[in-house]
């Protein structure tokens, strides 16, 4: 009973702490708002916002809500993020096995690449890429189109938009080439096990990924459209471009300076967690006959990856949480839109603020539980 | 012996009540904004981060402008000397949470007085020293020259979370133009990205084109269409509650335009106190007892008049000798032809 107490006794001061001080806290920021007249509520979400945002997932425009802004907001910031993730993990993992290669100018470029751009603080390379950027790009009436089709210029990046017909039916078609691919791989596995005979199951899968949709084409009625971007004069020297997808020079350059400073960092873990590996892990399976894509596939990488995924997906959360640098270079994200304006325009800060906090919370949460299913899948289970 | 104690108690109560009342009376009398302020020693003042003619630091820390000013003024009043002001730059963003948790004390940053900002956060706004309108800048060449002239698809760059952001908004919408809007914190960046020609235009209150035109690489390139969209009255803010402190700040501006209206400057300020104009002496602190409705002395009026001048000189000081509006336009005296007309100091 004694012993049990010993161990009851110290957590409940630490819960009885905590209560304590964010009791005095609330009740402390209570007063005070009290004192200044200020009201504390949620009501102001419901409000009309009143104000447009340059780029937006969803229909939004200032006739809208305060929490439709929100959504905005958030929905911006998750693009940032889930763009930014890609192209730092395809980055990473480029420069990271590029370290490690015999080849001593890819080796040494690698390594140029991580030191010089981990090292530079994070919003003066979103700076340099915005500003570098609109000084170097062409204003619309002086771009020469890529492929007849893409226009990059200071005001974004213009590419052709798709326009479908029967939208669903492709998308059935990609759900079945998937569940199809699945079964195969059972099928296939099983068959090496009982017989011992190997499908080429990579080829199946992509020729069952491409031609199931293709056929909708055939079939299904699905058409595809593009809408090419036309440039169209607005007075003397202003000009824009009509139909066609446009995306912001805030978004590009916010997603090149996350992904390539991250990518950094990614590059270090991929490296680490290939040099974790013993070079007698790499022998013992090359003596056993297994093929070299085999040895990195079965042996190398599902031992490397339990190194690498930890600190990657700090890497992960870096960059999700340091998405918030777009107010600087207005990129319209959670911040910029709902820490900003919102809070501008109704003057919530509390409010304002603890939402705010708590959505980067759950984002990074997420992301983390994410990444710990997916470490424990691939840890060693031992049998 | 325990009923003893009770009644020393409550005896006690009563004391500690009636005092903590005559207390109370007195510092409301003093108010507690100006009792901190006089016990510190200096005026503590938010002001924009470098609006040129408003509120901007030279190359050794030295604040000017007609926003700077006002602050001067209320040190000059309270304290004795001009120079007794603590600035703190802001952002759009940071301006009004500074002033309501009691970082500065008075917020003069070219804030516009509109009824939600007054009713809703906790802040009192005390008068007008600049009455302004938005705007529309853009490159000379481009052929607008009229906001008529603006077609669907336009980008235009302004500052977060001000009302340029709203009243772009109801001016497009009543045009039934489609517009890009492109919001940066800081006004920097606005001119920077503008400059690169991000944007077709630049909007903003229309001293802020002018002061900011300066910064632009070329700015003869670039010109300020002539309509003005909004209202745009910008003056010192207060906090909500200390409503002796909100009429210091407001009379140390209004004896600014009323020192103007009578003829009394920093120069002959002094002479002034045997003028025959009973209202010219009340200015100057050589009749009535003007400054002790607020816990001063008598030449508080005095002291911001000499230190500081008159909003004349304040306006000729930084907007009008540094070429950003030469023009007083509205805010001349109303005896000018303006719409600047204060209440009588008396």
């Amino acid at each position: 009973m004694n012993f049990k107490l010993n161990k009851i006794i110290p957590q409940l001061a630490t819960l009885l702490a905590v209560i304590l001080v964010f009791g005095f806290l609330t009740y402390n920021a209570q007063v005070n708002m009290d004192n200044r007249g200020i009201e504390f509520g949620f009501g102001f979400l419901t409000q009309e916002s009143s104000f447009d945002v340059q780029f937006s997932l969803i229909d939004y425009d200032g006739s809208h809500s305060y929490a439709r802004a929100y959504l905005v907001g958030l929905l911006n910031t998750l693009l940032v993020a889930f763009i930014g993730i890609i192209l730092s993990t395809v980055l990473g993992v480029i420069v990271g096995i590029a370290r490690l290669s015999p080849n001593y100018l890819i080796e040494r470029t690698a390594a140029w690449y991580v030191e010089f751009f981990r090292n530079i603080p994070l919003l003066l390379q979103i700076f340099f890429w915005y500003f570098a950027a609109l000084r170097a790009l062409p204003l619309p009436q002086d771009t020469e189109p890529m492929f007849g089709v893409f226009f990059l210029t200071i005001k974004g990046l213009f590419v052709p938009r798709f326009v479908w017909e029967n939208l669903d039916i492709f998308f059935y078609s990609i759900i079945a080439a998937i569940i199809s691919i699945i079964v195969i791989r059972n099928y296939a596995r099983k068959l090496q096990e009982n017989e011992g005979k190997q499908l080429p199951v990579f080829y199946i899968s992509i020729g069952l990924f491409l031609i199931l949709p293709l056929l909708t084409f055939l079939v299904g009625g699905v058409s595809l459209n593009f809408s090419i971007p036309e440039l169209e004069q607005m007075s003397n020297t202003s000009f824009k471009y009509k139909g066609g997808l446009g995306i912001p020079p805030e978004l590009i350059a916010l997603t090149l300076a996350l992904g390539l400073y991250t990518a950094t960092f990614i590059a270090e873990c991929v490296r680490a967690g290939i040099q974790g590996i013993s070079k007698g892990q790499k022998e013992a399976a090359a003596s056993i006959g297994l093929t070299p894509n085999q040895i990195l596939k079965l042996v190398i990488m599902p031992q490397a990856l339990r190194i690498i995924i930890p600190p990657t997906t700090n890497q992960y959360l870096n960059l999700t949480k340091n998405s918030s640098l777009a107010a600087a270079i207005a990129y319209p994200d959670l911040v910029l839109i709902f820490a900003g304006t919102a809070l501008m325009q109704t003057g919530r800060a509390i409010e304002i603020v603890s939402i705010t906090m708590l959505t980067y919370l759950s984002i990074s949460l997420s992301i983390s539980v994410l990444m710990n299913w997916y470490n424990k899948k691939i840890a060693i289970k031992e049998k | 012996m325990f009923k003893l104690i009770k009644q020393l108690t409550s005896l006690a109560t009563v004391v500690a009540v009636l005092f903590a009342f005559t207390t109370e009376s007195m510092a409301a009398k003093k108010s507690k904004t100006l009792k901190n302020t006089q016990k510190k020693g200096f005026v503590r003042c938010g002001v924009s981060q470098g609006l040129p003619g408003f509120s901007n630091a030279d190359a050794a820390g030295n604040w000017t402008g007609v926003d700077v000013d006002v602050c001067r003024a209320v040190a000059a009043a309270v304290l004795g000397d001009a120079n007794k002001v603590k600035f703190t730059p802001l952002s759009a963003k940071e301006r009004f949470t500074a002033l309501t948790s009691g970082e500065i004390d008075i917020l003069s940053r070219n804030t516009t007085w509109t009824l939600s900002r007054d009713a809703d956060i906790g802040l009192t706004f005390v008068g007008v020293n600049f009455y302004d309108g938005q705007g529309f800048m853009v490159r000379k060449n481009s052929g607008y020259s009229s906001v008529n002239d603006f077609k669907d698809g336009i980008s235009a760059c302004t500052n977060l979370g001000t009302t340029t952001e709203l009243n772009m908004r109801d001016f497009f919408n009543s045009k039934g133009i489609s517009y890009e809007p492109v919001t940066f914190e800081k006004a920097d960046e606005v001119v920077a990205a503008y400059d690169a020609g991000r944007c077709d235009t630049y909007t903003t209150d229309k001293s802020g084109l002018a002061a900011q035109r300066i910064k632009l690489s070329a700015p003869d390139d670039h010109i300020v269409l002539p309509e003005t969209i909004s209202k745009e009255p910008l003056g010192p803010v207060v906090r909500q509650g200390d409503s002796v402190w909100e009429d210091i700040v407001r009379w140390s501006l209004n004896v600014m335009i009323e020192a103007e209206e009578y003829g009394v400057n920093s120069a002959n300020a002094d002479s002034m106190k045997t003028s025959d104009n009973p209202a010219v002496k009340r200015l100057v602190g050589a009749e009535g007892e003007l400054g002790a409705a607020f816990g001063l002395d008598n030449e508080w009026s005095l002291r911001i008049i000499k230190q500081v001048g008159n909003y004349g000189e304040s306006y000729k000081r930084n907007i009008a000798d540094t070429g950003i509006l030469p023009d007083r336009g509205p805010n001349e005296l109303w005896t000018k032809g303006g719409i600047l007309y204060v209440p009588p100091a008396r």
